[in-house]
């Protein structure tokens, strides 16, 4: 049942130079079920000795068809994980383009650093006093975050990006509550151009969502910011540099257009990677910010490993800031676990259950010591100019909007250069994955018809940068060429064929069942 | 007579006697693609001309429907639920989305005719 997508023809135009084979494995592209096709209860990767006898108390409740789990042996459940992953693609095999989730290389070293005992070994539950080495790098890292912001405080213990959005803005709601004015703020401003957690964020506890529409060059316009602020809005969220790659240069006016108003200014930092070390948060006159360790520090995620999603607040927000709090006293570093008390007096409460993700904290630390004040800035240069290289390498065969401007860590492409070929941005996706390559995000931002959002990162040399944007023209020119086959079935050689996206949504799959009917007419 | 109406965000009223028929337009659900999920509201909901009424999603974007004008929802089409796919097989036919009795009749004066429909989607290619 999962191996409908592998396709068994090859279109003519495309054939390959061999046959078919017996097994469905092509050389070392090797064909695998599911761990419940292959496994079988009688086989274990274990030799446990068989229970004494003893009377169960089960009585009617005793199981009588059989458990059905799939047993491996070792060497085949090795197998199993280790074909699997060779279908996968990830940041260590290839360039991963998805704009919308910076995939940088994480440093060996960071991973050296978060292995050592003393990092690696604790247990939330210890006492603090036998842990005096782990806050002392959760506060090495705060004086980092606080020092590339200028913010006044940090709470480390959101879990992610969206989660850490939650935490500034229910501080915002802790302040405005605090102030008397809770009640009637009910609305928070959201730019079409933000990203879709922040509206989403906003309703979530319990805030109407005003949209504010893009101008034509992509960014917000201060004077839409003004006549949509009144007295029922609490908060603006602002992505900066937006969804579309581009720096929100009326930044300030629009900070303080919200202040007037008595309202708060979030600022989603999920972008944070494009300017960091060449822009304070603070002089934009933010309240509140999140940092994606895992993107703009390069912890590993994606399904590589946990989030951290901390959170910069302003002066008027930081006595909200969640417990567990880091509090530095006259007996050294404390974590003060109670709100309401000393240190985290208005505390809006607590985030999740212990400190946050300390494995993602060693390895932003090692990743910001390592590169230094200089090496910082570089990354966030060297990420800018590798976007806009691609950018100015395609401009001339793909079409690019808001192009009058400089991009920031991203390239945007519409799809108007695909008109006249029958094609849509999908079919190019799928045809960047026969040429070895993750597709880039596409259809977002919504705000650009078919767009297709590239984002390189610094860990790219100009090598292979020039090597991906020459599949992209070569796969560009086909498409002008009228080569519609090449797109239309592709992916041709994934282990999986182009799947089908509206059944799959319309219908999940979302459980294995049991093959009744292969089994019974087997027996 | 009947008549459709269109609003700029691409949703459909046809005034059916005291009840007015509402959808996502032909160009809407060419622009969604395969329409996926429908999220209908509760019949008895009072919307009012411009606010969230219901969320298409489709296999590229979710989108909110907005109500082109006010009333009470008083019937919706819980075909949808199970076969989303008639949004895009006949968007203003079987793939209606609610039906409003109107509490403002003259604010469909306000709602673009077919011809300005026409001459707006123009604008947008």
């Amino acid at each position: 049942m999962n191996r409908e997508g592998r396709g068994a023809t090859t279109p003519h135009s495309i054939a390959l130079s061999g046959p078919e084979t017996f097994t469905g494995n092509r050389a070392l592209d090797l064909e695998e079920g599911l761990i419940f096709e292959i496994g079988r209860i009688e086989v274990t990767g274990v030799d446990i000795a068989e229970p004494a006898p003893f009377r169960d108390r089960l009585g009617t409740q005793a199981r009588t068809a059989p458990l059905d789990l799939p047993g491996l042996s070792e060497p085949e459940a090795m197998r199993h994980y280790v074909r699997l992953s060779r279908m996968n693609y990830g940041i260590d095999s290839g360039l991963f383009p998805l704009g919308s989730c910076t995939m940088k290389h994480n440093p060996r070293l960071n991973e050296k650093m978060a292995r050592l005992p003393g990092f690696a070994d604790i247990h939330p539950l210890q006492p603090q006093s036998t842990v005096k080495g782990a806050l002392g790098l959760m506060a090495e890292l705060s004086r980092y975050l606080l020092e590339l912001t200028g913010m006044q405080a940090v709470a480390l213990t959101p879990k992610a990006g969206a989660h850490g959005e939650l935490c500034g803005m229910m501080a915002i709601k802790a302040a405005h509550a605090a102030r008397g004015d809770g009640d009637a703020r009910h609305v928070v401003l959201v730019p079409e151009s933000a990203h879709g957690t922040n509206p989403a964020t906003a309703a979530l506890i319990g805030y109407q969502v005003r949209a504010i529409p893009a101008r034509a060059d992509g960014t917000v316009d201060p004077e839409a910011v003004k006549a949509a602020l009144g007295p029922e809005v609490a908060a603006l969220m602002l992505t900066n540099p937006n969804t579309c790659g581009l720096f929100e240069r009326d930044v300030v006016a629009i900070a303080e257009a919200v202040h007037a108003a008595g309202a708060y200014f979030y600022s989603d930092g999920a972008n944070f990677n494009a300017i960091l070390g060449k822009v304070r948060i603070a002089d934009l006159g933010v309240d509140a910010m999140h940092i994606n360790l895992h993107k703009t520090f390069s912890t590993p995620h994606g399904g590589g490993g946990p989030g951290a999603g901390p959170v910069v607040l302003s002066d008027a927000l930081a006595p909200f800031a969640p417990v567990p709090a880091l509090v530095a006293t006259a007996d050294g570093l404390v974590l003060v676990e109670d709100e309401g008390a000393d240190g985290a007096e208005q505390a809006l409460g607590r985030m999740s259950a212990f400190h946050g993700q300390m494995g993602m904290f060693v390895r932003a630390l090692a990743w910001m010591l390592s590169h230094g004040a200089d090496g910082m800035r570089q990354a966030s240069e060297d990420a800018v100019l590798s976007a806009n290289y691609i950018r100015a390498c395609l401009m001339d065969l793909m079409s690019a909007p808001f192009a009058e401007r400089p991009a920031m860590h991203e390239a945007l492409f519409d799809d108007t250069w695909l008109a006249g070929t029958g094609l849509t941005t999908l079919d190019v996706a799928k045809a960047l994955i026969d040429e070895g390559y993750h597709p880039m995000t596409v259809y977002f931002p919504l705000v650009v018809h078919g767009a297709m959002l590239i984002e390189p990162t610094e860990s790219e040399s100009k090598a292979s940068l020039d090597l991906f944007i020459a599949a992209l023209r070569d796969l560009a020119m086909a498409a002008k060429a009228g080569d519609k086959e090449r797109f239309l079935g592709a992916p041709y050689y994934a282990p999986r064929r182009r799947l089908d996206e509206t059944r799959a949504a319309r219908a999940p799959v979302l459980r294995w069942v049991k093959p009744a009917q292969v089994a019974d007419a087997a027996e | 007579m009947t008549s459709v109406r269109y609003t700029k965000d691409h949703e459909y009223v046809r005034v059916e006697g005291d009840v007015a028929v509402v959808g996502i337009s032909d160009y809407a659900q060419q622009q969604l693609g395969d329409v996926v999920f429908v999220e209908l509201p509760e019949i008895g909901k009072v919307v009012t001309k411009g606010g969230e009424a219901a969320v298409v999603e489709s296999v590229k974007a979710a989108s909110e429907v907005y109500a082109p004008l006010s009333g009470e929802v008083v019937e919706v089409n819980s075909e949808l639920e199970g076969a989303p796919g008639l949004v895009n097989e006949a968007p203003e036919g079987k793939g209606w989305f609610m039906k409003l009795k109107l509490s403002n009749p003259a604010e469909l004066d306000e709602l673009l005719n077919e011809h300005a429909y026409k001459d707006f989607l123009d604008t947008l290619a």
